[in-house]
């Protein structure tokens, strides 16, 4: 059997970027929705929580048909993109965009309720303290959020290693350039290669497994802070 | 070294309006839970902003709605102690402590935490987290980060309510000692009668964002001048009152006719007396005294507390009106007696009361 290791590979960047992405806006928006003044008249945080969500509740094939239709020739950003000659459509790309867009509303939703158990008096007495805002969230509250930060890292890696039906709209099916381990295992089952479709299954129960227990893992380090009857 | 608050807040149920003027000294701001006194404090310190006013600490103006200062809080140099003490739970004692001083040298800043961590003995806490040590500790870390910031004025919100009675007195002696060394004004706020009088030079209550008794705590605990003040410093005894043709005052709820010493008050309503000034006597023909009967006995580990029905035998249990506590041993001989007993309400324990500000 010929076993090409190009899905995991293009996999594994993929999830990768993504969750990288993925944390920057998500830590960024969760901070802004709980700490921040609000757009507009009061309704700009919801509009935002609502788009941000979205793709967590989305059926996968319309995730993909509304990039599709932002990202594709005749969609607002395509047209932009083709005027300066590139395409994002059936590249690498479109995976990272697919994979980030169905994992942010993880990140987002975790991040953001780790802001909110944080004790309001905390970060009162630090402003009486005379900390600055920025000063406050990167000595308090992110140190404090990191159980759930780090929860939602790993959750949104898990959700963008998996990605499928929205990858497969936007980004399509290329062997060596977009095919990740979601599309291998589909086309193997397809063509009757099951051998082939047991390996990536194996390869990827492997990863979803060590992503679980460093989840717990991480949780039991970092809880440290919170729970009273256990030694450092 | 004063501090001068004159604020007015419309909150959800009713509307802030403080006026206080402290020097170096500790005011005790007494009032029931949700009746404005956090809030008060949250001003000051400037995490709220009133809807006018002005607050000005030791000649520097931190806020002043007619010429639009409000001053950050980050700015306003005050400390404020919190009720759960807010300590963060991820640095150690040591960088709790040293967290407000982040902007001065290093070497400065471990001189100045180490002193104050002998002074309030932390030092063997220091590499400790928040939860590792227990309530009392925490209060001393948080007070140790406030202080030594050398803030103008200190603010302590209901410090020794997250703690259990057998340590409070220790730490309020504690507490006393340091504000004994403190250069400001300390504004205390508590719900605790005997913690306010003991900690307080001066003691303000209010009432739904109201002031009802304002004064020394001397002042204000023998004549409070509102029934409101009254009820919370503890008096239990509050009648309504009209004057009648002898000359004395008529005490419509206890049924009876009273002669007074103190001072009238210019449109009171009622009249009070403390239930430890109640006498229970032998003879009948004393000034304001009236035969009783019991009501309800409720026991406490040391006194008795009885509630008696003045010129006739109670009814039913909650038919008793005038509150008298007596100490257990005493109680041991009286209750030997037969009925009527005899109650003594001195002239000059009885006091005015108004019924509103």
């Amino acid at each position: 059997m010929e076993f090409d290791l190009s899905p995991l590979w293009i996999s594994l960047k993929t999830a990768s970027t993504a969750t990288v992405v993925t944390i920057i806006v998500g830590i960024a928006l969760a901070r802004w929705m709980v700490f921040g003044r609000d757009l507009g008249k009061g309704r700009g945080k919801d509009l935002v929580d609502v788009l941000v969500i979205l793709p967590m509740v989305l059926p996968p094939t319309v995730v993909g048909f509304i990039l599709l239709l932002i990202f594709g020739k005749n969609g607002l950003v395509g047209q932009l993109l083709y005027q300066l000659g590139t395409t994002i459509v059936f590249s690498w790309s479109a995976t990272v965009i697919t994979a980030t867009v169905v994992a942010l509303p993880l990140m987002y939703r975790t991040t953001r309720g780790a802001f909110e158990q944080i004790d309001s008096s905390s970060i009162d007495a630090a402003r009486v303290l005379g900390a600055s805002d920025w000063y406050i969230f990167f000595r308090i509250i992110l140190p404090l959020s990191l159980p759930g930060i780090g929860a939602g890292v790993i959750l949104s890696f898990a959700r963008a290693l998996g990605e499928f039906g929205a990858t497969l709209m936007l980004a399509g099916n290329i062997p060596g350039k977009t095919q990740t381990i979601p599309l291998a295992i589909f086309l193997a089952v397809e063509s009757g290669e099951m051998n082939k479709a047991f390996l990536w299954v194996g390869i990827v129960l492997f990863i979803s497994i060590a992503a679980i227990l460093a989840l717990n893992y991480w949780t039991r380090i970092q809880n440290r802070f919170n729970n009273v009857n256990k030694g450092i | 070294m004063e501090l001068i608050v004159d604020i007015y807040k419309e909150l959800k149920d009713f509307k802030l309006n403080i006026n206080l003027n402290i020097g170096k000294e500790t005011l005790g701001f007494l009032g029931a839970s949700g009746s404005g006194k956090s809030m008060t404090l949250r001003c000051i310190a400037g995490l709220v902003k009133p809807d006018k006013g002005r607050i000005v600490l030791n000649g520097r103006v931190l806020f002043d709605s007619e010429k639009r200062i409000n001053l950050p809080v980050q700015e306003r140099n005050v400390g404020l102690l919190f009720q759960n003490y807010a300590l963060f739970a991820n640095l150690t004692v040591k960088e709790n402590i040293s967290f407000g001083l982040r902007n001065l040298p290093k070497r400065e800043q471990e001189f100045k935490v180490k002193k104050k961590m002998e002074m309030m003995g932390l030092m063997a806490l220091q590499d400790r987290y928040p939860r590792q040590i227990s309530g009392g500790e925490q209060q001393r870390t948080a007070l140790a980060r406030t202080l030594v910031t050398e803030p103008d004025c200190l603010l302590l919100d209901e410090p020794f309510s997250a703690l259990d009675n057998h340590i409070r007195s220790q730490l309020e002696k504690e507490l006393l000692d340091t504000l004994a060394d403190f250069k400001g004004a300390v504004v205390f706020v508590t719900h605790n009668l005997k913690e306010c009088y003991r900690v307080s030079n001066k003691i303000m209550i209010i009432d739904r964002g109201k002031i009802v008794s304002y004064g020394t705590r001397d002042q204000v605990f023998i004549d409070p001048q509102t029934v409101k003040a009254a009820r919370l410093t503890g008096c239990r005894n509050i009648s309504r009152m009209e004057p009648v043709i002898s000359g004395k005052i008529r005490a419509i709820d206890w049924g009876c006719d009273l002669e007074i010493k103190n001072n009238y008050i210019e449109g009171a309503t009622h009249l009070g007396i403390r239930e430890h000034q109640i006498k229970l006597v032998e003879e009948s023909n004393l000034p304001n005294t009236y035969p009783c009967w019991v009501a309800q006995v409720t026991e406490t580990p040391f006194t008795v507390i009885l509630d008696l029905k003045l010129q006739e035998q109670a009814k039913e249990a909650n038919d008793g009106l005038l509150q008298v506590i007596i100490p257990k041993d005493k109680y041991g001989g009286i209750k030997k007696k037969p009925f009527p007993w005899f109650a003594q309400l001195k002239p000059e324990h009885i006091f005015y009361l108004k019924d509103s500000v």
